[in-house]
């Protein structure tokens, strides 16, 4: 029921968007700390805006709103006597809702980049 | 089966396993909120010092974010905790990497708070010593 199943693959995706979002917050916390050097914080945006950075950031967003959506999920298992039984349609009702919020966001996104403004 | 983490019986573990999941919760409206403003609705091209300074001249966001640093960071620190406690089962690493782990999230979070708590917006470009 667990070991490769929709199970493992949603704890495994958990664990590793965690962990990927917990690496970029210790890098916000130091770029922003740089917000007490005026020049060097604004010299240092290229690299946020280099293309390569705007389409991790899309992948940023990917993976918040995989680890929000799959918290909910645990949050139907632990506290919803169904949930349980139901964790595996759940998680394909739940990869359909990150599909519907990502792709467009993801476009929104990229287009001032591909296009231009 | 077993999908979330089994709920602890008491203690510190109990307490963290609350605190996952109600930190969970706000941070969901917290940080798509913030992601929505700072990378959709704005983005990197129009973010710079006199954006940031800008939004910290409302004391709204400054609790926002403040908020919303304590409680991403606390719930990513414990997570970390939580794969730590999985991989590492010997004394001396688990002593040298939760310590590690420790001193890195009391600096990340010290930095943090005193940033949003005592940067101060400068009256205009200039004043920032920006060109």
């Amino acid at each position: 029921m667990y070991r490769g199943r929709e199970g493992m693959w949603s704890w495994i995706l958990h664990r590793v968007t965690g962990l990927g979002i917990l690496l970029f917050l210790a890098i916000h916390i130091v770029d922003i700390y740089l917000l007490g050097w005026p020049d060097v914080f604004n010299k240092l945006l290229f690299l946020y805006r280099h293309p390569v950075f705007r389409v991790a950031e899309v992948f940023l967003v990917a993976a918040v709103l995989y680890h929000a959506l799959n918290g909910l999920r645990i949050l139907l298992v632990d506290f919803w006597v169904e949930g349980t039984r139901l964790h595996r349609q759940i998680f394909w009702v739940q990869v359909g809702i990150f599909l519907l919020i990502w792709i467009p966001t993801a476009f929104l996104m990229l287009s001032p980049v591909v296009f231009g403004r | 089966m077993y999908v979330g983490r089994e709920r602890p019986t008491g203690g510190f573990e109990l307490f963290a396993w609350f605190f996952m999941r109600i930190s969970g919760v706000v941070l969901i409206l917290l940080v798509l909120g913030h992601l929505a403003i700072m990378h959709v609705i704005n983005t990197v091209d129009e973010i710079d010092f006199e954006f940031v300074a800008a939004r910290w001249r409302s004391p709204f966001w400054r609790t926002y974010d403040l908020v919303m640093l304590w409680l991403a960071l606390l719930h990513g620190l414990n997570g970390l905790r939580m794969v730590i406690d999985d991989y590492v089962h010997r004394k001396g690493w688990r002593v040298v990497t939760l310590t590690a782990l420790a001193l890195v999230g009391f600096v990340l979070l010290t930095m943090g708070t005193q940033i949003i708590l005592t940067f101060e917006a400068p009256a205009s470009r200039a004043t920032a010593g920006l060109p």
